[in-house]
């Protein structure tokens, strides 16, 4: 669909709370079109798929466990200082004065550097560009950098810290969407348009009030989704390395080489082109390491001053501030379901916290409502959206990004009404399955689907049908859906390159060595490239090095974020190494005198499918026959989107290429006298489109519905009120003790069953695995609580104190056992 | 600033005899990463409620973070580069790696140890002891149920080994 065709929604509005520049639309340029190829991408080269699909090692696991792996910490350089930050200590408080003449009096302080050192504004999204590397007017959360050092050692910069004298004006606080929009005076952020408005949109799809007016059941419900944060057990750091050439070198813990690149070479007035960065092994991110940070400018800046290396790491409170982490969210839905179980309409109003800063926040108020239009199909959709800053670190995006919270929301509610109408849970999401090729209300292309697979498997490895409403109280099972992107249709900023480049290099030893920009953050891309060679190529793993995120010696790829990387470069990757087997085809088809077709490469043998016995010779051999008619072998590959989205405001914002399907069912067990509720087990169906590597696949659904466990009973990212002795705004106990990330006791048992629908455009037909499994793992367990107990937790998070406020609220036993009552799916709807 | 003395110490590490200065308040973390060059052991939180730093001494895990390295003179410590033999990665390692049981793999190390130290002690553990000799060391990637079968796989290939020579 062209971007200037209509797209059938109904009225479409954005009302915009900060300054949007004319023309943020996509330039009307010609966009690039992949490279098609006969029998599509998702077909195996050889005739069956020879290291696709097998339970395979990952490239980098042996250094990983042997403690060779080397994280962003484990780099020292010779000449090395380290620095630290000064953190505000107010909520909200104007700086009048620092005066660091003391610090830089100690031996050993090399450099101390405040916000005028680094005025420019910079920010992940182009539009919203609302951050300094220090605060240099007024700090707008506890925690948030005004000041920073360079020591001999981390003690002698933390020394230097203590003898920095800030003078503050300390300014009324807002820590609650509440309070945010009942004291727009008291403005966070004053690069918002008005008032405390980091973001609003609205936007409306069909008739929303006469769909709903239509539906037989209606249900209305507030929910409240806590935020959270990624808690990565690696903390942030990165190395700053500038040099008498005026060449500045940052080794860092991204998740996005390729944007902190732009950033740094922005906020430290440098060319581009004189910047590098570096990603080292990386101690997991979950969306908390996918923009750039105070200390990467720090470290860099540090550097430029002092002439030597200068390496920041956080302390594990540090990232607790630095967060990005889940948006609290609160979300009002109306939906309407017809007797049959058809859903009609959705009316949805949720306001977000998004801390003192945009981060990614733009993005996360149009996903809030963007993401929910599929598996299920709507005739009416409406969302109204806002986010506002308070005076807390920044939210941003954590796995499954803006749409989880919904999700939460929209599950429940098709569970209440399912009950409603007397229908099954299962049964009434079969009823309103979108389909595979469909249209989605607001204008969402989608190809495969595998939802239903899904669907089916958890029924019947739960054994769904033989549990439901029949175990006894306070046992019981929930169901929930979803779907999620496989990377975003455009890039963060406006261009028509492509969004993955991959270049591959062979050489005559019968090795080869991929070159790309991906950022491997443990799930597993570097092996997605590795595999993807090997299987065009004939390759062992082991005969492959992958060389990535390295911005000088690699292609672009913009980094691990929306679940793209898969698609994205395993796409790229599958246009290069075809590329290369093309040669390598042709010089052998030359020497057989057969056709380059009937060419094989697999597990170490190229022969010819005509005479496999006699027309064959090592992988190896093959390399060299190439490359003595061709010349050096070497290719490049790269990917980018088809145009897609709907034709509004915003229609692009959720769109992609293609989308998983996921399905869950938990089983719970919750005590009506204490309120503890224990999760049993989470069986998670995931629609992947294929799973290059199963064991990755699996280790990212098992690893997303933990986190999605965590989130329903554990995670709170909870501040304190004003006190004696303090203001408002402290973190409520920024450790990985008191905030409480569930261990090996807690965490339940996870049974991962892998579903492939084969998506056309997929590299082999794979989509996305690391994101959309976290999705259906809370409201499937809010459901089940209500299976098991009779009450229905709307809140977040299912903590003990909640759920026995629940129970103490009303009656629950005689609602569990009105729903006992629906077994034989008898509608309660008229008995009501 | 006034710096209290250091002193020359000996650790025993991975059956090594290394000298290495040491400050007072040095950790044995410290003393192992940037003393001793061993960086396999990380730092998550330097504060002894995560888990990467877990070390073996004297057959019990111990949280090098917030242990001070004078007090370990002379004590056997195992880390993480201790594991294998030569080249040769323990059958704990390579199990990890089969069964996918490090994503990020930053906890890795001090999940090892603590499995480590638990297969020492019962070379046939159940799933119920496994989640409890694991329960200080906090992975945020696998939902630990890949590194569940890694340390039951290694258990079995271990005891066939054990069996057959």
């Amino acid at each position: 669909m062209s971007p200037r065709a209509r797209s059938g929604a109904g009225k479409a509005g954005d009302a915009d709370g900060m300054k949007v520049p004319e023309g943020r639309h996509m330039p009307e340029a010609e966009r690039l079109t992949p490279p098609a190829w006969p029998g599509g991408r998702s077909a195996p080269p050889s005739g069956e798929f020879a290291v696709i699909g097998q339970r395979t090692r990952k490239v980098e696991g042996l250094a990983k466990v042997t403690g060779r792996a080397v994280y962003a910490d484990d780099i020292q350089l010779p000449r090395m200082l380290h620095g630290k930050l000064l953190r505000s200590v107010h909520a909200h408080a104007r700086i009048l004065e620092i005066d660091a003449s003391a610090a830089l009096a100690l031996p050993g302080v090399h450099a101390v550097i405040t916000g005028r050192d680094l005025p420019t504004y910079y920010g992940i999204i182009p539009w919203t560009e609302d951050e300094q590397a220090l605060c240099e007017e007024k700090a707008r959360y506890v925690g948030d950098a005004i000041a920073a050092v360079a020591a001999d050692s981390e003690y002698l910069a933390e020394e230097a810290l203590r003898r920095i004298r800030v003078h503050y004006e300390v300014l009324p606080a807002v820590t609650s969407i509440e309070e945010a929009l009942e004291h727009p005076e008291r403005q966070v952020n004053e690069k918002a348009r008005e008032g405390n408005v980091s973001k609003h949109v609205h936007l409306e799809f069909g008739d929303v009030e006469a769909r709903l007016a239509a539906a037989d059941e209606t249900v209305e419900a507030e929910y409240w989704y806590e935020g959270s944060t990624h808690a990565p057990i690696e903390p942030h750091c990165a190395i700053g390395d500038f040099d008498a050439t005026g060449f500045l070198t940052v080794i860092s813990s991204t998740q996005v080489a390729h944007y902190l690149h732009r950033d740094l070479a922005k906020v430290l007035d440098l060319p581009t082109q004189r910047v590098r960065v570096i990603q080292p092994v990386v101690g997991g991110a979950f969306g908390g390491k996918s923009e750039s940070f105070s200390l990467e400018f720090c470290a860099a800046k540090l550097s430029m001053l002092t002439g030597r290396p200068v390496k920041i790491l956080y302390t594990r409170e540090e990232v607790f501030y630095a967060h990005r982490g889940r948006h609290p969210m609160r979300l009002h839905y109306r939906t309407g379901m017809r007797k049959d179980g058809t859903l009609t309409g959705v009316d949805a109003r949720i306001q977000i916290d998004g801390g003192a800063y945009s981060s990614f926040g733009l993005v996360t108020t149009y996903y809030s409502g963007q993401l929910l239009t599929a598996p299920y199909a709507m005739d009416a959709y409406r969302f109204d959206s806002t986010r506002v800053f308070t005076n807390k670190p920044c939210c941003g995006p954590k796995r499954g990004h803006g749409s989880v919270q919904p999700r939460v929301a929209f599950e429940c509610q098709i569970v209440k009404l399912a009950e409603r109408v007397g229908l099954d849970p299962i049964a009434v999401r079969r009823k309103n399955f979108i389909g595979a090729n469909a249209r989605t209300v607001n204008g969402m292309r989608v190809t495969s689907n595998g939802f239903l697979e899904c669907l089916d498997a958890v029924e019947r490895a739960s054994d769904w049908r033989a549990k439901f409403r029949r175990l006894p109280y306070g046992r019981g099972l929930g169901v929930a859906g979803s779907m999620y992107i496989s990377g975003t249709n455009y890039c963060i900023y406006p261009n028509e390159m492509p969004q993955s480049g991959v270049q591959l290099k062979l050489d005559r030893s019968g090795r080869a060595t991929v070159f790309c920009g991906a950022s491997d953050i443990g799930q597993g891309v570097d092996s997605v490239l590795a595999l993807i060679v090997a299987e065009e190529l004939g390759l062992d793993l082991r005969d492959i090095r992958v060389v990535a995120a390295d911005t000088d010696l690699t292609p672009v790829d913009l980094g691990s974020y929306s679940s793209r990387e898969t698609f994205m470069v395993g796409n790229a990757c599958l246009d290069a190494a075809r590329k290369l087997r093309d040669v390598i085809a042709a010089a052998l088809a030359e020497r057989w005198g057969c056709r380059a077709d009937q060419v094989t490469l697999a597990k170490g043998v190229a022969c010819s499918t005509r005479d496999p016995h006699k027309e064959c010779m090592s992988v190896k051999d093959a390399f060299q026959a190439a490359e003595a008619k061709s010349g050096t072998l070497g290719s490049v590959g790269w990917y980018q989107t088809p145009k897609l989205g709907g034709d509004y405001r915003g229609g692009t914002i959720g769109a992609s290429p293609a989308y998983s399907f996921t399905a869950h069912v938990a089983e719970v067990e919750g005590d009506p006298e204490t309120g503890f509720v224990r999760v049993v087990k989470l069986w998670v169906a995931h629609d992947c489109g294929r799973a290059l590597s199963p064991v990755a696949v699996e280790g990212q659904m098992e690893g997303s519905a933990y986190m999605g466990f965590a989130e329903a009973l554990f995670e709170q990212h909870d501040f304190k009120p004003a006190a004696v002795g303090h203001g408002p705004g402290i973190h409520d106990g920024p450790s990985l003790l008191d905030y409480r990330i569930p261990t090996s006791l807690d965490t339940p048992e996870f049974e991962s069953l892998i579903v492939e629908s084969v998506d056309p455009e997929g590299p082999y037909g794979a989509k996305e695995a690391g994101e959309g499994p976290l999705h259906p793992s809370v409201p499937a367990i809010a459901n089940a609580i209500y299976d098991a107990l009779g009450i229905r937790c709307d809140r977040l998070p299912f903590h003990p104190p909640r759920v026995l406020g629940l129970l103490k609220e009303g009656d629950a036993r005689a609602r569990w056992e009105q729903a006992r009552r629906q077994r034989d799916g008898v509608a309660v709807a008229a008995a009501r | 600033m006034e710096r209290p003395a250091g002193r020359v110490c000996r650790l025993k590490v991975n059956g090594d005899v290394r000298e290495c200065a040491l400050e007072p308040h040095t950790t044995l973390l410290e003393a192992l990463r940037y003393g001793l060059g061993l960086t396999g052991s990380k730092q998550g939180c330097d504060k002894g409620d995560c888990g990467a730093c877990t070390v073996v001494v004297d057959g019990q895990p111990v949280l090098a973070c917030i242990s001070l390295a004078l007090a370990f003179e002379g004590r056997a410590v195992t880390t993480v580069e201790g594991l294998a033999r030569g080249a040769t990665p323990h059958p704990l390692q390579d199990a990890f790696d089969v069964c996918g049981g490090a994503q990020c793999g930053f906890c890795t190390p001090g999940v090892l140890m603590s499995a480590w130290a638990l297969l020492e002690r019962n070379p046939r553990p159940t799933r119920a002891e496994i989640a409890q000799a694991l329960s200080g060391n906090l992975c945020r990637c696998t939902g630990y149920t890949k590194i569940f079968e890694a340390v039951e796989l290694a258990a079995r290939r271990m005891a066939a080994v054990g069996e057959s020579s």
